[in-house]
């Protein structure tokens, strides 16, 4: 549904001001007698804490205090869960141990804060933290995602019988039937790997307490105001309306943004309040690492049941995966990967099941992609492994396999993250793999280029995986839109922006309904002060969700807009037009009022008000999917492997999507861009390293490889698919994840097809060369 | 209250003297006490870019340099270029090619090219991403970068 603002791709608002410096960042701000923050954090990922001697530290000069698990009393207990346990789903089990505020007793994570430091300056702060001595017992570390299930096992919560964190089986159709049908079952086992959000921007917070007017401000660039602000005024005993929650700008989210109830502002809060005094705790890169929550190892047994023409009768995926030392993010990330399987194929019987299981390293929670790559990753594997062992063309058993372009909405009966069957609400997955294999020009490559290239010595390979995202998700959001007498408008939404361009997409959205100029209209986001409702960040659904309660709330305004006009300038409504900044006869243009004016009037200061109105030019809209709606496409990879140094180039990437309406269309590239970056970090270079006594070996930007620009494809041809969803008006999809999904499956059959005369096969989503060397190595006997 | 070390310096044109500590970093003497909170910090050990600023007209990373190391010399942060109104040509460039989503790594960006594109005014494409290997952005896979860096080095040549 295109307008005169959706579906343009026009400049971001937000920029000018954004590239000048004139907007505030978190630790850009100061406040007067501000205190600053560090934490003293553990060495050890799994220890007792004997005793902590925080004498010396409490001397140093500028220090104002100094504060363990003892010092804060009751207030130490374990944090809510941040999602609600999956009661919807049949049979499925868990157990909860969410985040400690700091640690009591015992260390759980190398990085877990056993002290904090607040004093006059972040330098004088972190020297404090050095002036701390913990006498630690250290405990066998678990790290080991299989041997933590085994008995025996050391436990890293002791109060429960084993590390198993939880349980689902999801099944349909039966596999039992899929093995009796199939001429051939394959088996394999992938490991997945963990990687960090590694948004540019750490994180952090600032809390002011106004002792006299009983009301405390957070700034915090989290992805979740509302949550921030709702666990906050539980914890410390306040009403939601004491705690005001603001998002300064923000340099990044990407999922580990989303958490709260974590040490920081679980102890900063109750600081701030204690010493009447502002706080600010910025984290550094280190402790980013160490201790800012990140994603994901799993490790997969998968077997896939086909018959020899490459049909698909069945695929079976039994995985362990990581929950990290708690689990407060219960099971959105092991969902997603369970839901994100099969959704591209028809697969008649599928049975998926999972372990979750308590180790000694950092919490899990979902970063850019959020277990997605990991369902497409296995499935686009077990295809590759099949057409391997059929004889078949990667191309072709993908083709036999698609969902057809009429088979929705498609019920997938299985749950995820959200709790309701998946269903996959409109898209045309065939196109979107045809317009790929056009756009990378793959026949030509296969038949004409690769073996012109080979002849002279040269390792190229061609890789094509197809992927959906569901994005979208419930429960719901909110916004709110008001016309201002200047005759501008302001909406705001409990919504988050970490530099997805809402400032200008949602103006596109409300500038279309109200008939003003775009950049008349303010978009607030993340700020409780203005709009207190919502559920936050996450799930690509910002768009979709809290795009289309800001549609609902602006034709809302619309309708008493016209409602109003028509009284005073009296012509029926269906006669009157929003343009130009006034409501006016469509007919004679010259009888108009201007919005500014109507605004005044919907607000009258004496006389009477018609009953059954509401005052203002201003409306409240909520909206809630059913379901979510799901995205999908398609990317192909064509590389080359030096085979002396296994240094791999990028020369083309084609990717098509396909995510309904693009309201911003370069937005949306500038999306799909970003999400490969980090698909191709996944694929490539990094990677959280946990030692076996659960050391984090990758802890800073030295070891932990962040894609730069050479790193990037030589050539990217992007390909753009609308299959509007009928879930909301505009139709629009969510598109903030898809770019980092599919490049693990593509690129790791880019490369086997690149060292094809080696035979290698890949069982891992990250590649380095140093990794592409090994495997080489074991397929040659080596 | 530690020791503390008298320092002069230039900042966008203007001289300021002040005392720090021996150990403050660059970046921190910029940002905090002087209040130029366009210069970013997203990693303090000299791998990200963020913090890049022009010292006595190269490109350096303020977080592994100490303020005392800055004493005599001129620097130039981010918000010595252009204002909404008045652009500098890489930043219109970066606007009009979406080469900025959150914009936390992008004053590292400008101050890189700044220097960059003076020394080479007609970069290859290869060379451009080159320039800007040292500076990581996680928002828009580099791609609108180049571009921007492209159209950035034809306004500046017709200016
Ligand atoms: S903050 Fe200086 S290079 Fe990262
Ligand atoms: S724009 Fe966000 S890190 Fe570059």
């Amino acid at each position: 549904m295109a307008g005169k603002y959706v579906h343009q791709s026009i400049l971001r608002l937000e920029d000018p001001e954004l590239i000048t410096a004139r907007v505030q960042f978190l630790d850009d701000i100061k406040l007067p007698d501000m205190l600053h923050a560090a934490f003293k954090r553990s060495d050890y990922a799994h220890a007792r804490i004997k005793s902590i001697d925080v004498s010396e530290a409490r001397k140093l000069p500028g220090v104002i205090g100094v504060y363990t698990a003892e010092d804060f009393g009751d207030y130490v207990k374990p944090g809510p869960l941040q999602v609600p346990p999956p009661t919807a789903i049949k049979g499925a089990t868990y157990v909860a141990r969410t985040t400690m505020p700091i640690a009591k007793d015992k260390v759980r994570y190398a990085g877990e804060p056993v002290a904090i430091v607040i004093a006059e300056s972040r330098y004088i702060a972190e020297d404090a933290c050095d002036l701390i001595y913990v006498d630690y017992e250290p405990l066998e570390a678990v790290v080991d995602l299989e041997k933590a299930l085994q008995p025996g096992s050391p436990l890293v919560h002791e109060d429960l019988p084993s590390n198993e964190a939880g349980h689902v089986r999801q099944e349909r159709g039966s596999w039992e039937q899929a093995v009796k049908e199939a001429d051939l079952v394959i088996k394999r086992k992938f490991f997945i790997n963990r990687n960090a959000g590694a948004a540019l921007e750490n994180r952090g917070i600032i809390v002011q307490w106004d002792k006299h007017a009983k009301q405390m401000t957070i700034w915090c660039g989290t992805q979740s105001v509302i949550a921030l602000r709702n666990q906050t005024a539980a914890r410390l005993g306040l009403f939601e309306s004491q705690v005001r929650v603001i998002t300064p700008n923000m340099g990044g989210g990407f999922g580990p943004k989303i958490n709260t109830s974590l040490p920081d502002d679980a102890l900063i809060t109750y600081l701030a309040m204690k010493l009447e005094r502002p706080i600010k705790w910025v984290e550094d890169r280190r402790e980013n690492f160490l201790a800012t929550t990140s994603e994901r190892d799993q490790v997969h047994y998968c077997e896939i049941a086909v018959k020899r023409d490459g049909t698909i009768v069945g695929l079976k995926d039994f995985f362990y995966h990581n929950s990290g030392a708690y689990n407060p993010y219960m099971m959105t990330v092991p969902l997603n990967s369970q839901s994100h399987t099969v959704t591209n194929y028809r697969v008649p019987n599928f049975l998926t099941e999972f372990y979750m299981v308590f180790t000694n390293q950092m919490i899990v929670t979902p970063v850019r992609g959020a277990g997605r790559q990991y369902g497409v990753f296995v499935m686009e594997r077990m295809l590759d492994a099949a057409a391997r062992e059929l004889g078949m063309s990667p191309v072709e058993i993908r083709r036999k396999n698609l969902l057809p372009a009429n088979a929705y909405p498609y019920y997938t009966n299985i749950i995820g993250q959200d709790f309701v069957e998946g269903v996959l609400d409109s898209g045309d997955y065939p196109s979107a793999f045809e317009k790929t294999l056009e756009l990378i020009e793959y026949d030509r490559f296969v038949n004409e280029v690769q073996p012109k290239l080979r002849a002279q010595g040269k390792k190229v390979g061609i890789g094509v995986a197809c992927f959906s995202e569901g994005t979208g998700v419930g429960p719901y959001e909110g916004a709110r839109v008001t016309v201002g007498g200047n005759g501008k408008v302001v909406a705001s939404t409990g919504y988050t922006s970490q530099g997805q361009a809402h400032y200008t997409t949602f103006a596109q959205i409300v500038a279309d309904q109200l008939g003003v100029d775009v950049k008349d209209v303010k978009i607030i986001t993340g700020d409780t002060g203005y709009f207190g409702w919502g559920a936050g960040t996450f799930a690509s659904r910002g768009i979709t969700v809290a795009g289309t309660a800001t549609y609902m709330a602006a034709q809302k305004v619309r309708q008493k807009a016209l409602k109003l006009a028509s009284k005073i300038l009296e012509a029926p409504e269906e006669e009157l037009e929003l343009a130009d900044g006034v409501v006016r006869v469509a007919d004679i243009p010259s009888k108009f009022i201007a919005l500014g004016d109507l605004a005044n009037l919907a607000n009258p200061m004496r006389g009477t008000m018609e009953p059954g109105t509401e005052p203002g030019l201003e409306a409240v809209a909520y909206y809630g999917p059913p379901y979510g709606a799901t995205g999908a496409g398609c990317m192909a990879i064509i590389l080359e492997v030096d085979p002396e140094t296994m240094q791999v180039s990028m020369e083309k990437m084609a990717m098509v999507h396909d995510c309904g309406t693009p309201v911003n269309p370069m937005v949306v590239d500038g999306q799909i861009h970003g999400g490969i970056q980090m698909g191709i970090g996944d694929a490539f270079y990094e990677e959280l390293i946990y030692d076996e006594n659960g050391q984090l070996l990758t802890a800073s930007f030295m070891d932990y490889l962040f894609p730069q620009a050479t790193d990037m494809p030589k050539k990217l041809v992007l390909g753009h698919m609308e299959t509007p969803s009928p879930l909301n008006p505009l139709g629009i999809k969510g598109v903030g994840e898809a770019g980092a999904i599919p490049v693990p499956s593509a690129f790791a059959q880019a490369v086997e097809n690149a060292l094809q005369d080696t035979g290698v096969e890949f069982d891992r989503d990250t590649l380095s060369p140093s990794r592409i060397f090994t495997y080489v190595q074991m397929a040659k006997g080596a | 209250m530690a020791q503390t070390v008298k320092i002069n310096v230039t900042v966008n044109g203007e001289q300021v003297e002040r005392e720090v500590e021996p150990r403050l970093l660059l970046s921190d003497f910029i940002r905090h006490d002087l209040g130029l909170t366009g210069t970013h910090v997203g990693c303090e050990h000299g791998l990200c870019g963020a913090c890049t600023i022009l010292m006595d007209g190269e490109a350096v990373r303020s977080c592994t340099i100490f303020a005392v190391q800055a004493d005599g010399h001129e620097l130039q942060t981010v918000e010595s270029l252009g204002t909404p109104d008045n652009l500098h040509p890489i930043q219109q460039a970066f606007i009009e090619k979406h080469a900025l989503q959150c914009g936390f790594c992008t004053p590292g960006f400008l101050m890189t090219l700044v220097d960059y594109l003076g020394d080479n005014p007609n970069p290859t494409e290869e060379e451009i991403r080159e320039a800007i290997d040292g500076n990581f952005c996680r928002c828009t896979g580099y791609f609108n970068i180049i571009e921007a860096v492209k159209l950035a080095a034809e306004k500046m040549a017709s200016h």
